[in-house]
C-alpha cells in the first residue's frame, strides 16, 4: 500500500515530469492565465527567440489590472492613460498573434482573471495553474495547485509548458468549529495571517482543513486561498468535496457527459489521505473569531473589531517595534486607539479577494434600506467580472447599492492596486475588501484597512468601523 | 541572462522588515511593456516626496533627502542590506529589474519572500541569506561613520571587507551554477523536450478533460 500523502503531494506527483539536468523539478502546467501587466515582456521574449507557445490551448487571457471601471462600452477608447492603453492593446495583439483565447475588454466574460477562471469552469480540480500574479493562489480552492510566478517564469511556461521549481513543504491550517453569523472567510484569513505573520508560511503550500473550511462556499474558500500569499505561501489548497463539484458542474469549460463522470471519479481522490504527514500545522478555532480589521501597512497588522491599537513601546523585538511605529505614523493612528474610532473617507468593495456574487450579496444585505454616511466621499462597488455584474443587476443588488449612494462600476482590479483611474487621495482612509494594505497601494499616500464585504458595507453606512454582527 | 561575477561595492542599509514589491516599484510604472526603464523609480514612494508618474525624470521630482538611498554617502551602492521577508507581496518581476537597473547586484537579508527570491535568479540579482546576528552587525557597520564596502564572491560563497572581515554563506549549488554561468532557463528545459512530450501524452490520456487535450501539437 502506498503511504498516506497530502493533497499537495498528489497534485505535485501527477504533474512531475522529471528532474532537469541541473536538479530542478519540472512541473507540468495545465493552464496559464494571462493578463496585460506581466505578459508583454514574456511574449516579447518568445518573439525575440523565435519560440512558439508550447500548447496554445493551455492559455487563457483577459485584461483586468488597467481597465477603467467607467465608460466600458467605449472599449480601448475608454482607457484615457496612453501607457495603460498600449498595454491592454498589446495583450490583445499578442493573443491574436499567438492564437490565445481572450475575453477581451468588451466581452461580457471579461473580468479579474482569478474570478473569470473559476466562473468559466476553466479552473478544475487537480490542475496545475500559473499566472503572473501572486493571487493565483485563489484557484487552490478547487484543489488545484495554483501559483503566482514572475514574468521570466511566464515566458518559461509559454515556451515549455513546465515550471522549474523545488517542491514546497506541507502546511496544514486546521480550522475547527463554525464561523459566527457576520464573520466571514475574509475575517478568518486575516486572523490566520495575523497569527502566522506575512512570512509565516514561506516555502510551504497551505492546505485549509477542518469543519469551518468544509462549511464554506467556493467563494469563501477562494477568499481563503487568495490570501495564502499574504502569509508567505505561494499556494493554498482545499480538498475536493460536493461543494467543489457542485460549483464546477455545468460551467462552460467543465467536462460534460461521460467525460465529467471520469473526471469526477478522479477529482474525488483529491483529498489528503487520513494520517498524511504535514511539516507544520496551525490550529484555529472559528467560533470565537470576530470581524477583523487591519490597521497597519502589512496584512499581518490586524485585529478583531473590539480591539485597540498596539503600543510600540510595549514590543520587545526592536525590528517589530519599528514596524509598528512606522505603520502607525503612516496611517496617522495612535497607540491604544479603538478600531471603531477609525473613520473612513472612501470604501472599496471589489478585487480578486471579494468581488464574487456572494460577496456582493453579503454587502447588499447590510446596505439594504440604508444610506452611505455623508462623511464618506465615495463608495465604489466593482464586480469581479462582467457576468458577476450582470447577475448582481438581475438580483437587484446593484440597485440596493445605487439607492444607498454607492457607485456601481464595470469589472476589473480597480482600486485594489489603483493602476486604473480608481484611487485614493493622499491621507485618505479606505475600508477595502482587497488583499493588501501596503503604503500607497490604493493611491499615493492612501491608507488602506482590509475588511470583509459586510464590514466594508457597514463602515460605509456608519462612517467608521462598526461590528457588523450588531447589524444583523 | 548576465553571468554573475564577483562584486565589490558599497553597502546601503534599508532598515525595515517586510519591504514589499509595491514599495520597490509602485504600480504606476508597471504599465510599461518593456523590461527596462524602472531604475529611476526604485522605491519611488520613499525616494521622492511627490507622486511620480511614468515619463517623469528624477530632476523634476521632489527628493526625500532623509531616505537612505538619497544620502550622499550611499551613492553608487551595489549591495542592499535589508531585513526579514524582503520582497513580499506582488509577484512583479519589475521589482528585480528596478533594483538591478538602479545599480544593485546583491541583496543581503535574513529572509526573502518566495516569488521575489525566485525572480532574482532569472535575472542575475544575487540574494544572500545571512543569520540575523550577522545582519545586525552589518547594519551597525554600514551605518557607522566609515560605512561598509564588501566584496561578494559567489563562487567561493564568501563575503569579505577591506579590514579583513570574512563571512561564509550557504547557497544552493544548482542555482549558483546557473548564476555563475548565466544559463538560459528556457533553453535548459527545452533540452528535455522529449521527456515533456512523453509525459504529456500520458497526462492527457489520463485526464482528457484538460484544456490542452484538445490540441494536437505539430
Amino acid at each position: 500500500m502506498a503511504s498516506a500523502t497530502t493533497l499537495y503531494d498528489k497534485v505535485w506527483d501527477s504533474h512531475h515530469v522529471g528532474t532537469r539536468g541541473d536538479g530542478e523539478s519540472l512541473l507540468y502546467i495545465d493552464l496559464q492565465l494571462l493578463h496585460e501587466v506581466t505578459s508583454p515582456q514574456a511574449f516579447g521574449g518568445l518573439k525575440l527567440a523565435h519560440r512558439p507557445l508550447w500548447r496554445v490551448t493551455a492559455n487563457l487571457a483577459t485584461p483586468d489590472h488597467n481597465v477603467p471601471t467607467t465608460n466600458r462600452e467605449m472599449g480601448f477608447d475608454g482607457i484615457t492613460d496612453p501607457i495603460a492603453h498600449e498595454q491592454v492593446v498589446t495583450l490583445d495583439a499578442n493573443c491574436r498573434e499567438f492564437g490565445v483565447e481572450q475575453f477581451e475588454i468588451l466581452d461580457p466574460r471579461q473580468g479579474i482573471v482569478h474570478v473569470v477562471g473559476p466562473e468559466q469552469g476553466a479552473t478544475m480540480p487537480g490542475m496545475t495553474i500559473v499566472c503572473g500574479d501572486s493571487h493565483t493562489s485563489t484557484h487552490g480552492a478547487f484543489a488545484a495547485l495554483a501559483q503566482g510566478i514572475g514574468t521570466s517564469e511566464v515566458e518559461h511556461v509559454m515556451a515549455t509548458q513546465c515550471l522549474a521549481q523545488k517542491k514546497a513543504g506541507n502546511f496544514a491550517i486546521e480550522v475547527n468549529g463554525r464561523l459566527a453569523d457576520g464573520v466571514h472567510a475574509k475575517d478568518l484569513i486575516l486572523a490566520i495571517i495575523a497569527r502566522l505573520g506575512t512570512a509565516g508560511a514561506t516555502g510551504h503550500t497551505l492546505e485549509y482543513r477542518g469543519e469551518a473550511v468544509r462549511a464554506l462556499s467556493m467563494e469563501g474558500r477562494m477568499t481563503l486561498c487568495n490570501m495564502a500569499i499574504e502569509a508567505g505561501a505561494r499556494a493554498g489548497m482545499v480538498a475536493v468535496d460536493d461543494t467543489t463539484l457542485g460549483y464546477v458542474h455545468g460551467r462552460p469549460f467543465a467536462p460534460k457527459g461521460s467525460l465529467w463522470d471520469d473526471a469526477e471519479r478522479y477529482w474525488r481522490t483529491l483529498v489528503s489521505d487520513p494520517g498524511a504527514a504535514f511539516d507544520r500545522t496551525l490550529t484555529m478555532e472559528a467560533s470565537t473569531l470576530e470581524p477583523f480589521v487591519t490597521w497597519g501597512t502589512s496584512p499581518e497588522l490586524g485585529m478583531g473589531i473590539s480591539g485597540a491599537l498596539p503600543d510600540p513601546a510595549a514590543e520587545a523585538d526592536p525590528v517589530k517595534a519599528e514596524s509598528i511605529r512606522l505603520a502607525l505614523a503612516y496611517m496617522n493612528l495612535r497607540p491604544h486607539q479603538p478600531i471603531t474610532d477609525i473613520h473612513l473617507d472612501r470604501v472599496f468593495i471589489g478585487s480578486c479577494t471579494n468581488a464574487r456574487i456572494e460577496d456582493l450579496r453579503a454587502a447588499a444585505k447590510v446596505v439594504k434600506g440604508r444610506r452611505k454616511a455623508n462623511s464618506v466621499k465615495q463608495v465604489m462597488v466593482v464586480p469581479g467580472s462582467g457576468l458577476v455584474k450582470a447577475q448582481a443587476e438581475r438580483e437587484g443588488l446593484a440597485q440596493i447599492f445605487v439607492d444607498a449612494g454607492f457607485e456601481w462600476r464595470a469589472a476589473g482590479c480597480s482600486m485594489c492596486l489603483a493602476m486604473n483611474p480608481d484611487k485614493l487621495g493622499p491621507g485618505e482612509h479606505c475600508a477595502s475588501t482587497s488583499n493588501r494594505n501596503f503604503e500607497s497601494r490604493q493611491g499615493f499616500g492612501g491608507r488602506t484597512h482590509l475588511v470583509s464585504p459586510a464590514m466594508a458595507a457597514a463602515a460605509a453606512i456608519a462612517g467608521h468601523f462598526v461590528d457588523v454582527r450588531e447589524w444583523l | 541572462m548576465k553571468a554573475f561575477s564577483t562584486v565589490t561595492g558599497l553597502v546601503a542599509p534599508l532598515d525595515r522588515a517586510n519591504v514589499d514589491t509595491d514599495q520597490i516599484i509602485p504600480k504606476q510604472y508597471l504599465k510599461s511593456i518593456h523590461r527596462t526603464g524602472f531604475g529611476d523609480n526604485l522605491f519611488d514612494g520613499w525616494r521622492f516626496l511627490d507622486e511620480g508618474a511614468p515619463g517623469m525624470t528624477p530632476n523634476e521630482r521632489r527628493i526625500n533627502h532623509d531616505f537612505v538611498l538619497n544620502l550622499p554617502r550611499y551613492q553608487g551602492a551595489r549591495v542592499l542590506l535589508a531585513r526579514d521577508n524582503f520582497g513580499c507581496g506582488s509577484s512583479r518581476e519589475h521589482a528585480v529589474w528596478a533594483l538591478m537597473e538602479f545599480g544593485f547586484d546583491v541583496v543581503i537579508a535574513p529572509s526573502f519572500a518566495d516569488i521575489f527570491y525566485n525572480n532574482c535568479f532569472k535575472n542575475g540579482l544575487l540574494p544572500i541569506v545571512l543569520e540575523k546576528e550577522i545582519i545586525d552587525d552589518l547594519f551597525r557597520r554600514a551605518t557607522s561613520e566609515d560605512g561598509l564596502e564588501l566584496t561578494v564572491d559567489l563562487v567561493a560563497q564568501r563575503i569579505t571587507a577591506p579590514e579583513g572581515m570574512l563571512i561564509g554563506f550557504e547557497f544552493d549549488p544548482v542555482r549558483k551554477e546557473k548564476l555563475v554561468k548565466g544559463l538560459d532557463d528556457i533553453g535548459m528545459t527545452l533540452a528535455e523536450r522529449a521527456r515533456i512530450e512523453a509525459f504529456e501524452a500520458k497526462h492527457y490520456a489520463r485526464m482528457p478533460w484538460l484544456p490542452g487535450a484538445r490540441e494536437k501539437r505539430s
